[in-house]
């Protein structure tokens, strides 16, 4: 039985998550990873992806995350998302409109530098709309 | 002087009128409850932000990569004002004590000789500022259709600032809102988000700010990513204080125009009721003068 720590998930609307959690996998910008209690003090940003909840009691939830970063402490982790969605929540016109839109900036991006973060940003929104279609 | 079907037509109307503002009353009521239950859900991302800006900015220490956007040109000739006002009026005093600060400062610049822009937010302030600083207004943003406040607004806000600031279309930008600090009392005020003003930095050093914290990736790197963000988190914030304060402005207006017209009704009904007197009275008068001169 791993030690509980304290997770918060705070989207500027509103903080959806604030609760005693065993683990949390975290779509870190340069890879997941998981959280566990007494975590070194990490800072990270992160890509668009679901993350994994796994409450003190061994019950697992899931949420998707569009971008953001996380706070890491060893006492407790906070993860600011630019927008947060339960998977059970998630509307797919919504995500289908996104992937639009990058699909769009990635055609618009006037440099390379630009053009690549676009297309980067796009993909890792195809593999989140993969990893969630047959869910 | 009036006759009694004016004054009652007077009354009706009255009537009417005050009926209309109860209701108004009643839905900012309404509302500004949900204004203020948005505001303080949103209050925990700020505070959260806040506390890691600080703590990214202690770790840099003011190196030299910190962006463009938090040490600003290092000039300060062009200004760019985001003024935030409501989009309806009816709200008392609220919408032209915002663009009487944002006036003052225009006013103070151009005396400096600097160069203005500004965006407006909402259309009140743009019908008061348009008067006097039309060619100033660079823009004006529409939330009209908006029913309920998101962050996507605020960010789309935003994006337009720093990709003006990014072409070199200002050194310098202030919000103006309007902070929301009870029903009664709103207090108009200016904030410099562009360069991020050191005091925003300092506060908000809650839990373990002093931690060595590892980046990943690197914190100027963070930091590009993070400013921005925060542009987009103050200008919700303000957003949100505009829209619970507009509707405890408008609260407050209303509960006073209800209560005018209580007044004006009574004052009315003394009136009418006084006429009708003297008219029967005249009448009766009339009738026993008549009967007495058989």
């Amino acid at each position: 039985m791993a030690e509980a720590f304290k997770f918060e998930l705070v989207s500027p609307e509103r903080l959806l998550v604030s609760e005693q959690v065993e683990s949390v996998v975290i779509p870190g910008a340069e890879g997941e990873m998981t959280v566990m209690a007494q975590h070194a003090p990490v800072m990270t940003t992160i890509k668009p992806g679901v993350v994994t909840v796994k409450a003190a009691g061994g019950k697992e939830d899931r949420y998707v995350v569009f971008g953001g970063f996380a706070d890491i402490l060893p006492s407790g982790c906070t993860l600011l998302a630019e927008s947060a969605v339960h998977v059970n929540d998630i509307d797919r016109a919504d995500l289908a409109r996104r992937i639009q839109d990058a699909k769009e900036d990635a055609a618009d991006a006037k440099d390379d530098v630009a053009r690549s973060r676009a297309e980067q940003f796009l993909s890792q929104l195809t593999t989140l709309e993969g990893a969630l279609l047959p869910a | 002087m009036a006759s009694l079907k004016d004054l009652r037509n007077r009354i009706a109307s009255v009537k009417a009128t005050q009926k209309i503002t109860k209701a108004m009353q009643m839905v900012a009521a309404a509302k500004l409850r949900r204004a203020q239950e948005a505001a303080e859900a949103a209050r925990p991302y700020s505070e959260r932000m806040g506390a890691v800006l600080a703590n990214i900015t202690q770790a840099i220490g003011g190196g030299g990569d910190a962006p463009a956007l938090m040490t600003g040109t290092g000039r300060d000739d062009v200004h760019l004002l985001i003024v935030c006002t409501a989009e309806r009026g009816l709200c008392g005093g609220f919408n032209s004590q915002i663009a009487r600060l944002a006036r003052d400062h225009i006013r103070r610049l151009l005396a400096d000789g600097k160069q203005v822009k500004i965006i407006c937010v909402g259309k009140k302030g743009f019908d008061i500022l348009r008067r006097d600083y039309g060619s100033l207004i660079l823009e004006r943003v529409d939330l009209r259709e908006v029913k309920t406040l998101g962050f996507a607004n605020a960010d789309a806000i935003a994006r337009k600032v720093i990709h003006l600031f990014n072409e070199g279309g200002f050194d310098i930008c202030t919000l103006f809102y309007s902070q929301f600090k009870s029903v009664i009392s709103q207090i108009p005020t200016a904030q410099q988000i562009i360069p991020a003003a050191p005091a925003s930095a300092a506060v908000g050093t809650g839990n373990g700010a002093t931690a060595v914290y590892e980046y990943e990736p690197e914190p100027g790197e963070i930091l590009s990513d993070l400013i921005p963000r925060n542009i987009a988190v103050q200008i919700f914030r303000a957003l949100l204080e505009n829209a619970a304060g507009e509707m405890g402005a408008k609260m407050s207006a209303m509960d006073n125009a209800t209560r005018n017209a209580g007044d004006m009704i009574n004052r009315l009904s003394i009136t009418y009721n006084r006429q009708r007197q003297a008219q029967i009275t005249k009448e009766l008068i009339e009738i026993i003068s008549g009967a007495e001169a058989l």
